[in-house]
């Protein structure tokens, strides 16, 4: 019954006046660069300041749209504010990788970060707390020995200052252009994640869109608490490779934040707008007695 | 010769022309001796020649040879009384990592390695040594029962990577090498890494975090497999040995990185040729390095191990322009178009000492 509405059409179109019409004539609309906002999920155009207010998550269908490292800062941090640490720490080229040194420069100038994590200590609901927060627009947040040297240096001042430490994950895991050095920031970010916890130290964890690889197989998944935004890739092994291997179609909400919820690899799916609250509430719960430990 | 590989096609070549003339020398009675010898020599030289200066390439190649002797080979060549366990508790006895009691020169360990099958069949029923979530959770089970018992580990790594599957991201792949990771830092007792043939990624490294990691001569160990990186890189996975090469993944080259603490030589032509050979040279050299470890307290060898993977790691320092601190700022750092080159140095393991960092922090 249905079979007419897929018929092919038995006409030629014609191009209309208008779209043959000379483009120079038509007034082009003025619409300044980065006003508007297209929802990659549900396609909806919204003005980008509606977006922002909305933390950059989507009103129709609560997509929410990947930050930098700074503007989590700003939504995360009280007053936005970081004290930074190893600011100036840069990634070398050793393995002399073919294009490696100047995909580094690119990397630099587009996202204008020097590498794929920014570190420090800041605060949020008044607890004082040692950051890490990764930046999926430098080299897809691969992390390669300045990664994991930022991090384990900052779970380091964490522990020396005996506050509690938070990450914020999104990578494309360990860099390849780092090879056997990228791999082994994995088992040095985890060792140093051991001292810490193992004395006491709290550590929470979040995942953000898309963690996988390296960084979901090493710091992400070690949290003391584990959460996660909504509908956020965290897998260890890519999709297309799966497929492969077990010659079969994955579920669409395979490797999702609610699909990780469900197996249990997550302690609370939280949304953005109450991802503050939530981590305040948490630090709160570890303040209690002072001098015990960590708590902060 | 059996089990050849393409690069050695003109030394079979040759072997089986020697082996032609023989027998045609036997069956006719015509004297090729002179012949015979002549080629005989050749053939040394141009082993010497082969085998002597190995690409990473065909490194790659020999560290996946289906002959290769795998971690039960090497577990029965070095340790007596092998007494395998299985299972991690949880949920299943994954045949892809194999563990258990052993004693190595008379001394009880607990020795544990990826295993990949010998034939087809045995290689489906050990996911061709690809391990899920209960592998490595074995694994760590028998190492926390050696830590209690204070018994050494002894782990063999030879795996193309953790296995990629629905079922293993369903029952936690991440969380497994991860916390095999974080576990591994704090076992109170030695812990001896041999990579016997291929590191593959995340998968090996939940086995590898030793005090020592010690690599055959012809094994590899690397990030992503070369296949991946060539379908990555130059979306093609058959230049995989292009990939192998620039990607330095020999035991030599991370030797030079200070990843392992020593290459253990392989028979002429690779490990399949001699397995009582390379089980004899591992087992001298991982007798040699637990007599040092052996002397250390268990303080001592968590901070041992520690250091080890702490210091690991290539970065510098970028000239600072204007010191700055984007405070509150929405808008990210000016960093872009920073000299990288300036003022940069390779930190010394020393530099990572908490003591000099609190000096670092702005």
């Amino acid at each position: 019954m249905f079979k007419d509405l897929f018929h092919k059409r038995k006409y030629a179109t014609v191009p209309s006046e208008r779209e043959r019409g000379d483009q120079q004539e038509r007034p082009k609309r003025d619409i300044p660069e980065g006003l508007m906002n297209k929802c990659p999920k549900c396609a909806t155009i919204q003005f980008s300041k509606e977006l922002d207010k909305n933390h950059k998550v989507c009103p129709s269908c609560g997509h929410h749209f990947r930050l930098s490292a700074w503007e989590r800062i700003g939504m995360t941090l009280d007053d936005g504010r970081l004290s930074e640490f190893d600011r100036d720490m840069i990634s070398e080229d050793p393995l002399e990788f073919p294009g490696y040194a100047s995909k580094l420069e690119a990397q630099k100038k587009s996202s204008g970060l020097r590498d794929a994590v920014v570190t420090g200590e800041g605060a949020i609901g008044g607890f004082p707390v040692v950051v890490a927060i990764m930046s999926f627009d430098f080299f897809s947040g691969s992390m390669g020995s300045v990664v994991g040297e930022k991090i384990t240096r900052a779970i380091e001042q964490a522990r020396l200052r005996k506050l509690p430490m938070l990450i914020f994950s999104t990578s494309g895991g360990a860099r390849m252009q780092e090879s056997i050095l990228s791999l082994m920031q994995m088992a040095k970010t985890s060792a140093a994640l051991a001292k810490f916890q193992s004395e006491g130290g709290l550590y929470i964890s979040v995942m953000t869109d898309p963690t996988t690889g390296g960084v979901t197989a090493s710091f992400a998944s070690l949290g003391d608490y584990n959460l996660a935004e909504p509908g956020a890739l965290i897998g260890f092994a890519g999709r297309i490779v799966i497929e492969q291997t077990i010659r079969q179609k994955l579920p669409d909400n395979f490797q999702t934040s609610e699909f990780n919820l469900q197996h249990g690899q997550l302690d609370r799916v939280v949304h953005r707008k109450d991802m503050k609250s939530t981590l305040t509430r948490l630090l709160d719960m570890h303040a209690v007695k002072e001098e015990t430990g960590h708590g902060g | 010769m059996a089990g050849e590989l393409p690069f050695e096609k003109p030394l079979g070549d040759l072997r089986r022309k020697i082996e032609e003339l023989k027998g045609l020398s036997q069956g006719k009675g015509i004297d090729f001796s002179d012949e015979i010898a002549r080629l005989e020599a050749r053939c040394r030289q141009l082993e010497e020649e082969l085998y002597s200066e190995l690409g990473a390439a065909e490194k790659m190649h020999l560290a996946r040879h289906h002959q290769r002797p795998t971690s039960l080979d090497f577990i029965q060549a070095i340790f007596t009384d092998f007494l395998e366990l299985h299972g991690d508790r949880l949920f299943a006895d994954d045949l892809a990592i194999v563990g258990g009691l052993a004693k190595l020169n008379g001394m009880p360990v607990t020795v544990i390695g990826h295993q990949r099958g010998k034939d087809t069949k045995d290689n489906i029923a050990r996911f061709f040594g690809s391990p899920h979530p209960e592998g490595f959770r074995k694994a760590l089970r028998l190492m926390q029962q050696a830590d209690k018992f204070r018994r050494p580990i002894i782990t063999f790594i030879d795996t193309k990577g953790a296995y990629p599957g629905n079922t293993a991201e369903e029952r936690g792949q991440s969380e497994a090498i991860a916390r095999n990771l974080r576990e591994m830092a704090l076992l109170g007792v030695p812990v001896i890494c041999v990579v016997i043939g291929e590191g593959g990624s995340g998968g090996a490294l939940a086995l590898g975090v030793g005090n020592r990691v010690l690599m055959l001569e012809n094994a590899i160990y690397s990030v992503i497999s070369p296949n991946g990186a060539a379908s990555i890189l130059w979306k093609d996975a058959s230049k995989a040995d292009q990939a192998a090469e620039a990607m330095k993944i020999t035991a030599k080259d991370l030797l030079s990185f200070g990843i392992i603490e020593e290459v253990v030589p392989e028979p002429q032509g690779g490990a399949h040729r001699d397995y009582e050979q390379q089980a004899e040279s591992i087992k001298e050299a991982v007798w040699r390095h637990l007599q040092e470890l052996l002397a250390m307290s268990a303080e001592e060898l968590v901070e041992d191990r520690y250091m080890k993977f702490r210091k690991i790691g290539r970065f510098a320092f970028a000239a600072e322009a204007g010191s700055e601190q984007p405070d509150g700022a929405l808008e990210a750092p000016e960093a872009a178009g920073l000299p990288a080159e300036a003022g940069a140095e390779p930190a010394a393991p020393g530099d990572a000492s908490p003591a000099a960092e609190s000096a670092r922090v702005h």
